[in-house]
Formats: C-alpha cells, sequence, structure tokens
C-alpha cells in the first residue's frame, strides 16, 4: 500500500509506562497511518489500552515520544489530544441518555448565538451533515435513551469527529455488537479511512480484527510482538502471537446423547425491576449431559431467565421443575442446595464479594453449611482450609488465601466462582457471560469445565452474547427476542449470520417456531 | 500486579491507625491556633484538658462515665454499617433503653442484684432492640430508608419519653422524672466518690462480642456480605431482608443498653433532658473514628469522652470557654472524613485507570 511510504499520521516511539509492580508499557514503537484501520491486539491486560489512554493524554508515559505528523507533542490532556485532532470512543459509552443525539454531540462545543444562547437548529445542521458526510444513519433529534446499542456507538464516533478528529481510537468497539452491527461498524470505519481518517481499533477478539483491519499490531506483556498486514497472516498465528502459544480453538466435544429432563419451564412469566414483562411465557427443557445455549441481544430476557432459575426472581405465572419437584416457589438457598448452581454474569457485582478474603469468598453460598458452621460460629480453619484446596484445584493465581477477590485479576476471579460452583456438585449449572472479559487462556478453562459438567451427565444453561462461544459448545441452541424463545437450532445447522437474523426478530424458514 | 498482597491487609489497618491519629494531632493544632487567637495559652489549656482524666483518680473516673455510652452507640453505629445500615437512631435507641431500665429498675421490687440488674439491662436492651428493629422492618418490608426513619424514630423517642415521664410515669412531685431505681439494679461504683461504674465493663465486653458476632459466626458472616455487596449475598442465598432487621435490632440492642447502663450506673432514674442527650450522634462520629471496628469504637469513644470532660476543666483552670472543645471534636472528625476522602479518591483513581487494562473491566460496574 502506498500509504505506508508517507510520514505516518501518529507515531509512538520508545513507549514505557510501569504501574507499581508491572510494567504496562515496553518500549513500544508503533507507526499509524492515515487512511488505514489498525488494529491493537492483544489480551486482556496485555496494556494495549493503557498504550491508547496515553495516546489520549489521560496518563504521562514514563519515557518515549508521542510523533503527530512527525512532530514530536507533550499530550498531558485528553484537551491536548482533541486540539491534535485525536478523538477517542470509550468501551462504555459517556452519553447523557435523556439528551438528543444532536445535543450529545455537541456537548461541550455548543454552538451558539449572540454570545449566551445555544443554537440547537444549527447543531442539528452540523451533525446533518457530519452525518450524511460519513454515511452515518442517525436522526439527530432522537434521544439517546431511545436509540440501539449501535446507534449510541456512532453518536460517540459523531462526537469525536465534531471535534475534528483526525485519528480516531476505538476501544473494544464490537464488545456490545450485533453479528450485523459489527458489519455496519465495518462500512463506517472503511468509509472512514477512506477519507483519510487514522482508525486505530483496540480489541482482543481475532475474527472481528481480520474482517475490519489493514494491518494489525499485537501487543503481549507490554511489548509488540509485530506488526502485520491482514492479508498475510490468519487467526491461528496471531492467537499465537497473542498469546505466546499454541492455542485450541475447538475443544473436543464427544458426542453423546443426552439423558433424563432435569430442569423444565413451563409457561414462565416473569417482570423485570421496572415492572414490565421480561419474560412472556419460556417453555424449556434440559436433559442431563447437554448444553443448552440461549442467544440474543443483550437486554432481551436472559438475565431474568437466569435469575428465574436460580430463585432471585419471583414468576408471575408458570412454573420451574426440577428433577420433576415443582420449586417454583423455592428461595435461592434451597435451591442450591438441592443442585441448581450459577455463574452470575456479573461476577464483580453478584459472584463475588471483593472486599471479602479469597477464602471467605470460597464458601459464599456454603457458608452455612457443615462443616463452614458450627453452631452460630463460624468455623474459620475450615474456611481457610477449603479456600486453599479450591484455590489450588482450580488453579487461582493468587498471592494467599486472605487477600481480597478484589486484587484478583478477571480471569483468577471467574476461576474462582466457576471453582466454587461446580465444586458442590450442581445438577444444573446455569452459566450467564461465563466468558465475559476474559482473556484466551481463561477462556479455554471455563469452556473446558462446562465440557465436563456435561460428560459428567449434568445440565448446562449456557447464556452468551458470543455466538462462537455458543456455536461452538452448544448441543442445541435457542433464540430470546424481547421475552421469549422464537427458535430452536442445532449448532450445526446455523450460522452466525443466520443467528444474528434471529436476535433481531427475523424469521428463517428453517426456523421451529417454539411459540 | 501482586506486589505487597500479603501485607497489605495489616498494614491497611495500620495506615487508618496513622490517619486517625495524625488527624486527631491536626485537630488539637487547630484547636490552639483557636485558642491563641481568643488569647488564652493553648498548653495551659491542652494541660487542663489531660489533667482533667489523668490528673486524678476522681477525674479518671469521671472520665470513664462519659466514655462508658458513647462505646455503646459507637458499637451500635458500626455495627448497623458492617451490615450497610446507616443508624442515625442510636439516640433514639438508647432514650428507648433509657426508660426501659429505668422501668424495669423500680417496679420490681425484691429480687437479688443479680437477676434486677441483668433484667433492667435487658430491658433497656430490648427496647433499644425494637426501637431499631422498626426502621429495620420498614426497609427490608418497604425499602423505606433507614437514615430518614431512624432520624424520626428519634424524635418519636424523645417526645413519647416527654409525655411518659410529665404522665403515666411521673414519679416525683414537680420534675419531669421517674421514680428512682432500686439498690438492686444499680451498677456497682467502683471509684467512690465517682460515679464511675460497672457498665463500662459491660461496655468492653460488648465489644468483644460485636467482634465475635461480626468476624467469627455465620451471622457475622453473612452481615458482612450484606453490608459490602447486598447483590452478591443475595446471589449467594443469603435472606438480605432478614440480615437488615436483624443487624438493625442488635444496633439498637446495643444502644438501648448504653440508655439501660446510663440509668443504672449513672442517673437512678430517668429523666427528661428536654433534647436529646448527643450521645447517639457522637456515637457516629466514634465509629467512624473507630473505622467501624469494636476496637477502635473504644479508641474513639475514649477520645470523645476525654474531651467531653477536659472542656470543663480547661474552662475553669485556662478560661478558655469549652466550646473551643466543639471545634476539636468537629476538627477530628472532619480530618478523618477528609483524609479519607482524599485516600479513597487517589485508591479509585489508580484504580479505575490501571482496571482500564490489567484487571477485567467487561464487567462494568465496579463503581460503587
Amino acid at each position: 500500500m502506498a500509504v505506508l511510504n508517507k510520514q505516518p499520521a501518529v507515531e509512538l516511539k520508545g513507549i514505557t509506562k510501569t504501574f507499581p509492580g508491572v510494567v504496562a508499557n515496553d518500549g513500544i514503537n508503533i507507526k499509524f497511518h492515515a487512511g488505514e484501520v489498525h488494529a491493537l491486539l492483544g489480551e486482556n491486560g496485555a496494556g494495549k489500552t493503557t498504550l491508547m489512554n496515553i495516546l489520549y493524554g489521560l496518563y504521562p508515559p514514563d519515557s518515549g515520544e508521542i510523533l503527530i505528523e512527525g512532530i514530536p507533542h507533550t499530550i498531558a490532556s485528553p484537551l491536548d489530544a482533541l486540539k491534535l485532532g485525536i478523538g477517542m470512543v470509550h468501551q462504555h459509552f459517556m452519553l447523557v441518555h435523556p439528551f438528543t443525539v444532536a445535543e450529545n454531540i455537541v456537548l461541550g462545543e455548543e454552538p451558539s448565538q449572540k454570545r449566551w444562547f445555544l443554537d440547537m437548529k444549527r447543531a442539528v445542521r452540523d451533525v446533518e451533515k457530519l452525518s450524511a458526510q460519513y454515511g452515518f444513519q442517525v436522526d439527530p433529534n432522537a434521544k439517546v435513551q431511545d436509540i440501539s446499542v449501535g446507534m449510541q456507538q456512532r453518536v460517540e464516533i459523531l462526537k469525536a469527529l465534531y471535534r475534528g478528529a483526525e485519528v480516531l481510537i476505538l476501544d473494544e468497539p464490537t464488545a456490545v455488537l450485533t453479528p450485523q452491527e459489527v458489519e455496519e461498524l465495518r462500512q463506517i470505519t472503511d468509509n472512514l479511512a477512506k477519507t483519510g481518517k487514522t482508525i486505530i481499533f483496540i480489541t482482543h477478539k481475532l475474527q472481528e480484527v481480520m474482517a475490519m483491519s489493514q494491518r494489525i499490531t499485537v501487543i503481549q506483556k507490554g511489548r509488540v510482538i509485530d506488526t502485520v498486514r491482514t492479508d498475510s497472516t490468519g487467526p491461528v498465528e496471531l492467537a499465537r502471537m497473542m498469546v505466546g502459544r499454541d492455542v485450541v480453538f475447538k475443544l473436543a466435544k464427544k458426542e453423546q446423547a443426552p439423558g433424563s429432563t432435569v430442569l423444565r419451564l413451563e409457561n414462565v412469566h416473569a417482570e423485570d425491576e421496572r415492572g414490565l414483562d421480561a419474560l412472556k411465557g419460556i417453555d424449556l427443557e434440559i436433559r442431563r449431559g447437554e448444553i443448552v445455549g440461549i442467544a440474543g441481544i443483550d437486554g432481551n430476557g436472559q438475565r431474568e431467565l437466569a435469575e428465574v432459575l436460580i430463585g432471585a426472581r419471583r414468576v408471575n405465572m408458570g412454573r420451574i421443575l426440577f428433577n420433576g419437584q415443582d420449586v417454583t416457589a423455592q428461595g435461592l438457598r434451597t435451591r442450591r442446595e438441592l443442585g441448581i448452581s450459577s455463574i452470575p454474569e456479573d461476577r464483580r457485582q453478584r459472584g463475588l464479594i471483593l472486599d471479602f478474603s479469597l477464602a471467605e469468598n470460597a464458601v459464599l453460598g456454603k457458608h452455612h453449611q457443615t462443616p463452614f458452621r458450627k453452631g452460630i460460629r463460624q468455623n474459620i480453619e475450615a474456611v481457610r482450609e477449603y479456600g486453599c484446596s479450591l484455590l489450588a484445584r482450580y488453579d487461582v493465581r493468587s498471592a494467599g488465601i486472605s487477600t481480597t477477590a478484589g486484587s484478583l485479576s478477571g480471569g483468577n476471579q471467574q476461576k474462582l466462582v466457576v471453582g466454587r460452583e461446580l465444586d458442590s456438585d450442581p445438577d444444573i449449572l446455569v452459566a450467564a457471560q461465563p466468558t465475559r472479559g476474559l482473556d484466551i487462556g481463561a477462556i479455554e478453562f471455563v469452556h473446558q469445565k462446562l465440557l465436563e459438567q456435561r460428560m459428567q451427565g449434568k445440565g448446562v444453561l449456557l447464556i452468551s452474547l458470543e455466538l462462537e462461544e455458543l456455536l461452538n459448545l452448544s448441543d442445541r441452541l435457542l433464540v430470546i427476542y424481547e421475552g421469549r424463545l422464537v427458535a430452536e437450532v442445532l449448532p450445526q445447522d446455523t450460522s452466525e449470520g443466520e443467528l444474528g437474523l434471529l436476535m433481531t426478530g427475523g424469521k428463517k424458514a428453517a426456523e421451529v417456531n417454539r411459540v | 500486579m501482586t506486589i505487597n498482597e500479603t501485607s497489605a491487609k495489616t498494614g491497611h489497618q495500620l495506615e487508618r491507625l496513622w490517619i486517625s491519629l495524625a488527624a486527631v494531632g491536626l485537630a488539637l493544632a487547630v484547636g490552639a491556633v483557636v485558642i491563641i487567637w481568643a488569647g488564652r495559652s493553648p498548653l495551659l489549656a491542652y494541660y487542663a484538658l489531660w489533667d482533667a482524666t489523668f490528673g486524678s483518680w476522681r477525674g479518671f473516673g469521671e472520665a470513664l462515665v462519659s466514655i462508658t455510652p458513647l462505646i455503646f452507640t459507637g458499637l451500635s453505629v458500626a455495627f448497623a454499617f458492617r451490615t450497610g445500615l446507616f443508624n442515625i437512631g442510636a439516640e433514639g435507641q438508647l432514650i428507648m433503653g433509657q426508660m426501659g431500665a429505668a422501668v424495669a429498675g423500680y417496679a420490681f421490687a425484691g429480687l437479688p442484684a443479680a437477676v434486677h440488674v441483668p433484667l433492667a439491662l435487658l430491658s433497656g436492651a430490648l427496647l433499644g432492640a425494637l426501637w431499631g428493629g422498626i426502621p429495620g422492618v420498614l426497609k427490608a418490608r418497604l425499602g423505606a430508608h433507614e437514615v430518614i426513619n431512624t432520624i424520626m424514630m428519634n424524635y418519636i423517642a424523645l417526645y413519647f419519653t416527654h409525655y411518659l415521664v410529665i404522665g403515666p410515669l411521673k414519679g416525683h412531685s414537680y420534675l419531669p422524672v421517674t421514680k428512682q431505681v432500686l439498690d438492686s439494679a444499680k451498677l456497682w461504683r467502683f471509684i467512690p466518690p465517682t460515679r464511675a461504674n460497672i457498665g463500662v465493663f459491660a461496655a468492653l465486653f460488648m465489644a468483644l462480642v460485636v467482634y465475635f458476632i461480626l468476624w467469627r459466626t455465620t451471622l457475622g458472616y453473612e452481615c458482612r456480605a450484606v453490608g459490602l455487596n447486598p447483590d452478591a449475598a443475595e446471589y449467594a442465598g443469603i435472606n438480605v431482608s432478614h440480615k437488615l432487621v436483624v443487624s438493625m435490632m442488635i444496633s439498637g440492642g446495643l444502644a438501648g443498653m448504653g440508655g439501660a447502663v446510663q440509668v443504672l450506673g449513672v442517673q437512678h432514674r430517668f429523666y427528661d433532658m428536654f433534647g436529646f442527650t448527643g450521645y447517639g450522634f457522637d456515637g457516629i462520629a466514634v465509629a467512624l473514628l473507630g473505622n467501624n471496628h469494636p476496637l477502635g469504637v473504644i479508641a474513639g469513644a475514649s477520645l470523645f469522652g476525654i474531651l467531653a470532660r477536659g472542656s470543663q476543666n480547661m474552662q475553669s483552670m485556662a478560661q478558655v470557654p469549652r466550646q473551643i472543645i466543639g471545634i476539636v471534636q468537629a476538627a477530628v472528625v472532619i480530618f478523618v472524613t477528609g483524609e479519607y476522602a482524599v485516600r479513597r479518591f487517589l485508591e479509585r483513581r489508580r484504580i479505575s485507570v490501571s482496571a482500564n487494562d490489567f484487571v477485567s473491566t467487561t464487567s462494568g460496574r465496579d463503581s460503587r
């Protein structure tokens, strides 16, 4: 490509940044060119986001230089970055929800008339012009709270463009998107690149890197492993560079016939926090020795489904049978004791008590049972002992049993949760987003454990936003849409494209309509 | 990422101790500035402050009298706080405890002290537990915020007991007081002629009990779990509502027992103070100073008790207005909270900055 010979739009030279106890960036050199989509690929904790935060002025590097168009600059704050034409779209959007799209985009740089008055008409006009220019389809007058996540992301991108960004940093932009929205994002980034913008795209997902970028820089443990052209590499090679070893992509899954029904939901209805119908008549059956996957766009009732199963949410109508016994009226603790375990979707909020020690976390949920309880007393010794053995058996890396769960890395936190839940030998495991935010190594571990459950003749309900994960692990796949299970498909008979369509309420000839 | 983690816990506690000590030092310095400004000698004033408690057995005994109720209310606030509840109602619970103990103290004649004293103490604790339990139930059942309700309960306690001592329980011809408690219900005063009584040992014992409950029982484990993360506690099958009620009852019981000790050991009857005692509110500061730990509460209560005791002496010996001590107390609280605030802010920043890359962030809402 011709652009490669020109002056890079942004050049990072020898960027080093250390935090207490860890080298986040170790002498990083990268050249980003105008007109290309450049992916930064690495595991969680590899140092990608740190590097981009340095470029965006959120913190200073210990050493190294940042060159914009060949001229060295000190970027002390995001304001400096914006002045130099660097914009960043964070993983978690920073939008004012009750405001309109246009209001959000101009926020902080509002056009004014007669000095004191906000010129909303001009703002709307500006936004319309801007979105037309880059092929965005956004309604400037829609309220942000009413538009989809994909749309909100576009608003974030427009916000950066409105401020004159020439270099656009996207931090894990696809984490929240459907496959269709990812495709739309790809078109947008392509358009932007064509007009000469520089797109820097942070991710740990190999497929998307392959689809969306022209060049890829792989970072591992704070160092640049290599920068490669996308068309001259492949996922296997990238994964090896990222992790530093060969990665098993598809775990061996032995064929096995499912056994008897362990959990059955009959016409289950439930509400969400706001009192709106979240589950509208769910019929579901999970048998021993099978993994049933639930696919769907976030917020279509997955969380409520998981909560209804474990007893954390009231069922308005319908019933839940566990091993033939009606458990609809049973609370969390009883269901746990009967053999329903769960990996909650948010380990930091629901799975762990971050300020508790690892030992205390290890017994959470079984703390009231022997041997952890002696009369009214807690058997501190037994708790400690059990904690130590759990950490050892599930390979949780920590600095000791007395440290808090908050001090663990995300992967180790999840191993602790998974270990604790599986160790009570449940008949059914409800796993909600079990690999969310984990790096490849930890994902492998979790997948392995789910398949082990299946092998041991337990039932697993896997709720995930990762279609690849669902397709690889599930024996059957159900699609949830607006509180209903709208389709059942077999993973070998479907594709990500078809699933994406079903997830948005689309119909396919092959679908089995269950309602 | 894992450096210093093994020693982090003890280091953390030590750091907090330093913060508290530094806050006290700074507060005394602020007080000194004000004293100089008022044209008096801070050295003499602080000597008087010290001398009031440590100059004589008499002073020491009376200091214990000031400290004892603060230990109870401090423990009360701390226990609730560990369960994630902000009990502003220790004041009302203490008042109800006073009334309960006073009535039990004079109503049962002919009991041996070994029965009567515990009975009267428990009556106070029970009434306090009831008084704390009501906002607890309101919180658990209706989600009504305990801060509002405990404040309201303070006023109800104040005026309800006021009504009782000018009405049905009036025990004196013209004063708004109850009858005196019987000798068999009085707590032994061990440094005569001071009013120092064995109630202080009850307070220390309760500190031990609170420690035991919080860190050695299943109930305490569950309460702390609820306090730190109610969502995770619920997912673990803990009955959160139940813990809220129980915790408020324990909290109220502690304050109520504090009131009982005050009546049985010091006042010997309930009298209408035409206003709040202030022990319940100071208990909030004491719990804060003591980092909601029983040992810290004892230390915080001692400091506040000594300051309160010394303020009178300061006035008579060094002609420094006793209100200066109010300034010192306030300054201690401000410096402690300020210090926490600054440190917490720094910690947050550090965490959120490193969290971006070193800790998994996709789970999102960790900024509670």
